[in-house]
């Protein structure tokens, strides 16, 4: 290769390092939530991501025993026992009220509510009284603990049984299988009639197509919203699968025509001068060797009508029969906006699928992106 | 970029306007019965396959799939034998009968595509402009009121200013990004891996990325743990967090740092194959004139892919005028972040008013006509 000039070490560290950037700034970002999600919800509040596999520090609250249970010792009421209860933990910090939980450090005394009160590591904790303490409730115990690290599947658990991903990954499946195969028929047939078939006005239709791949969605909301309407088709799946058809339509006539006008004309001539009528040599010739080109279109209406947000908003209700994944994605930004780790299970649920495809079937999707960089997207 | 050529389709016999008039109606007759047998014979194996298959949206909508491909093939196979036995290619009449043929048939392969894309694209466009000059229900006129209304609407002169630093920005950032992969991942062992990872934020939707990026910008107030990355880094390196998607003006930019995140591959992978295609001459004859690594990128390869770059650009730009899913799932068109496809889903969702919304989306179609024309330009300077 000629970019060989460039072998001076110096570069090629360069090169490397800069490449190594790149790639850590464009997959940190999925990184963050692919952890986050399988991290423990309790610490996911309290640490960074990337902290995930340390342990974490955790404010937290126990309430001592009651002062019924103070026994007299050298003169002094003691109420003792441990903050963690049943469990082990270990403490790293302790205070005497809610805002400051980390105040004094484990094994000193502090002042609290006249007595003495001490929390060792370990946990167990003793308050000191010089009188016989009243009162029916324990004092109330602020620490910081140190937790291990923690990784639970419980998030995905409860995003996909209650909060309601599951249904939406069934319903955006719904949506997505026929809106990314009924348009490829359709588009081959056109595409075909466009490239090996003479007839007035070819290059004005042609001329429409690349013109009618831009036009924003915007702009065909409200009229075919009206549309539905008027003809009873409402918000539905039929509706949602046609809508796609049409709005994937542009781009697929555009590549598939690319790609068939640029098949060999010896191999459709001899098919006609054996007698093939245009039928036969599209079912038996032009389909079989358009595989790629279907392949790349497949793949982009896949993605785009899986990751689309618009269209399903407009064409779908809001109900749990119809909400889709992308749908249901917002949905809970505005509910649950603080929640990370429904958040995050959530996004990772919805983002997994388009990225698998997108790994799996890569060389197809940029051969596609090759032939039709007009539209994009 | 597009594989095209010269196709000038065979047995051609120059039919003329008058005899393609004249082919009109037993055009049409063939396409609606064949469009009315296929259809009716779809519906009607879906309501025999309602009966006996289980209540399930997914089986529904696989078998959909399966009859909606069929129906396909039954429209293009009945409307094809239809016309053969219209016009058969057979005894006296056969020339006659293979020209009328030829002539029809490519509207009948045509014809499910231009009445999909006639209802779905070209009636809408048509439709919104007549909706712009209608009230919110779209039934009582009210001439240019909507326009007048948007001129004095400050809600839209800030979408119409941030639809223009996003246009000013992510295009820019984004193909300056790709191009700089492009350049740099060509170079290394390990490129391909890199270009697939810096690719795949393609396949992330826009409300997916959104959730990304703003678990990124998370805020918490100062002296807490930040456990967004972007306020972490910030405290770190000394500073006190903020809350960045509410901060006026810069906010938009903490927007659209999303989209050029998404964008970058898109542009890295075209960009890859431009420079690819470059000839080797060029570079050669530089590195023998001693030009550096640095002087061969800029002034023998750039220039040479400009084409591809403006289509890139250009590519983004459409993209750019769409967005919409990244503003609502951010701030929902908050702290001065509204954009113009985002402000035409409020008047639509929430205002409830038709004419207003057709008017904004109208706005974006004339942002989007420049491109278009350029487009339809370059593609039949291609098809020559």
């Amino acid at each position: 290769m000629s970019t060989a000039v460039g072998a001076r070490p110096a570069l090629v560290w360069a090169v490397n390092i800069s490449v190594l950037l790149l790639v850590a700034i464009w997959t940190i970002p999925t990184l963050g939530i692919l952890v986050s999600s399988f991290r423990d919800k309790d610490q996911l509040v309290v640490s960074g991501w990337w902290t995930a596999l340390t342990p974490s520090e955790q404010s937290m609250m126990a309430r001592a025993a009651p002062p019924d249970e103070a026994v007299q010792q050298h003169g002094q009421w003691v109420i003792s026992g441990n903050v963690f209860g049943e469990n082990t933990g270990r403490v790293s910090a302790f205070g005497t009220s809610i805002q400051r939980p980390g105040e004094f450090e484990p094994g000193t005394s502090a002042e609290m509510d006249g007595g003495m009160i001490t929390i060792e590591e370990n946990g167990d904790y003793s308050i000191t009284y010089p009188e016989q303490p009243e009162g029916r409730r324990g004092e109330r115990l602020f620490f910081t603990s140190v937790e291990p690290p923690k990784f639970t599947t419980a998030n995905y658990e409860t995003v996909l049984f209650s909060e309601g991903i599951g249904q939406s990954f069934i319903n955006t499946m719904t949506v997505t299988i026929p809106a990314t195969v009924i348009p490829i028929l359709i588009a081959a047939y056109a595409a075909y009639a466009l490239s090996w078939m003479e007839f007035p006005g070819r290059a004005l239709l042609l001329a429409t197509i690349v013109g009618l791949l831009v036009v924003p969605l915007q702009m065909a909301l409200i009229p075919l919203l009206r549309l539905y309407n008027d003809i009873g088709v409402g918000k539905s799946y039929i509706g949602i699968w046609l809508a796609h058809t049409g709005f994937g339509l542009p781009l697929a006539i555009y590549l598939l025509r690319n790609y068939i006008a640029g098949l060999p004309r010896e191999i459709i001539e001899s098919a006609k001068v054996d007698g093939a009528t245009d039928f036969d040599i599209f079912r038996k010739i032009i389909l079989p060797l358009s595989f790629p080109a279907l392949a790349s279109f497949a793949i982009f209406q896949f993605l785009w009508v899986w990751n689309d947000l618009l269209v399903a908003t407009v064409f779908l209700g809001n109900n749990e029969d119809q909400l889709v994944m992308t749908g249901r994605l917002r949905e809970l930004l505005g509910s649950r906006g603080g929640n990370w780790e429904i958040l995050t299970a959530s996004a990772f649920v919805a983002i997994i699928v388009p990225i698998v495809v997108f790994f799996a079937l890569q060389r197809y999707l940029v051969r596609g992106l090759l032939a039709g960089s007009v539209k994009g997207g | 970029m597009a594989v095209t050529h010269a196709t000038t389709g065979p047995a051609a016999n120059g039919t003329g306007f008058a005899s393609f008039l004249t082919t009109i109606p037993v055009t049409l007759a063939v396409m609606a019965i064949g469009l009315a047998v296929s259809i009716a014979g779809a519906v009607a194996v879906y309501a025999l396959l309602a009966f006996i298959l289980p209540d399930s949206r997914l089986l529904g909508a696989i078998v959909v799939m399966f009859l909606g491909v069929a129906a396909c093939f039954g429209y293009f196979w009945s409307s094809n034998k239809l016309l053969d036995t219209f016009y058969p290619a057979a005894g006296a009449n056969i020339a006659i009968n293979l020209t009328k043929a030829n002539a029809i048939r490519p509207w009948l392969f045509l014809g499910p595509a231009l009445i999909v894309l006639g209802i779905y694209l070209v009636y809408p466009v048509i439709n919104s402009i007549v909706l712009s000059f209608y009230g919110p229900t779209g039934e009582n006129w009210v001439g240019l009121y909507n326009y007048q209304w948007l001129a004095g609407d400050g809600a839209f002169r800030e979408s119409v200013r941030n639809n223009i630093l996003w246009l000013l920005v992510v295009p820019a950032a984004a193909t300056f990004f790709g191009l700089v992969a492009a350049a740099l991942t060509d170079r290394i062992s390990w490129g391909n891996l890199a270009k697939s990872l810096i690719f795949m934020p393609m396949a992330i939707s826009f409300i997916g990325a959104s959730v990304i990026w703003k678990f990124i910008y998370d805020y918490r107030p100062e002296g807490a743990e930040q456990i967004g990355l972007l306020n972490a880094i910030v405290t770190l390196l000394g500073g006190s967090p903020q809350a960045w998607i509410t901060v006026p003006f810069w906010n938009n930019f903490f927007l659209m740092v999303v989209l050029i995140w998404i964008q970058t591959g898109f542009a890295m992978v075209i960009l890859s194959a431009a420079l690819r295609g470059i000839p080797e001459e060029t570079i050669e004859a530089a590195v023998i004139d001693g030009a550096s690594p640095f002087q061969i990128f800029y002034k023998i390869k750039v220039p040479q892919i400009w084409g591809t770059i403006a289509v890139v650009w250009t590519t983004i730009t459409i993209l750019v005028l769409k967005v919409f899913d990244i503003v609502l799932a951010m701030t929902n068109g908050q702290w001065g972040t509204q954009v113009l496809a985002n402000y035409m889903f409020d008047w639509m969702f929430r205002g409830l008013d038709f004419g207003r919304a057709s008017t904004i989306a109208l706005v974006i179609m004339i942002m989007v006509v420049p491109i278009m024309i350029w487009n339809i330009r370059e593609a039949r300077k291609d098809m020559r």
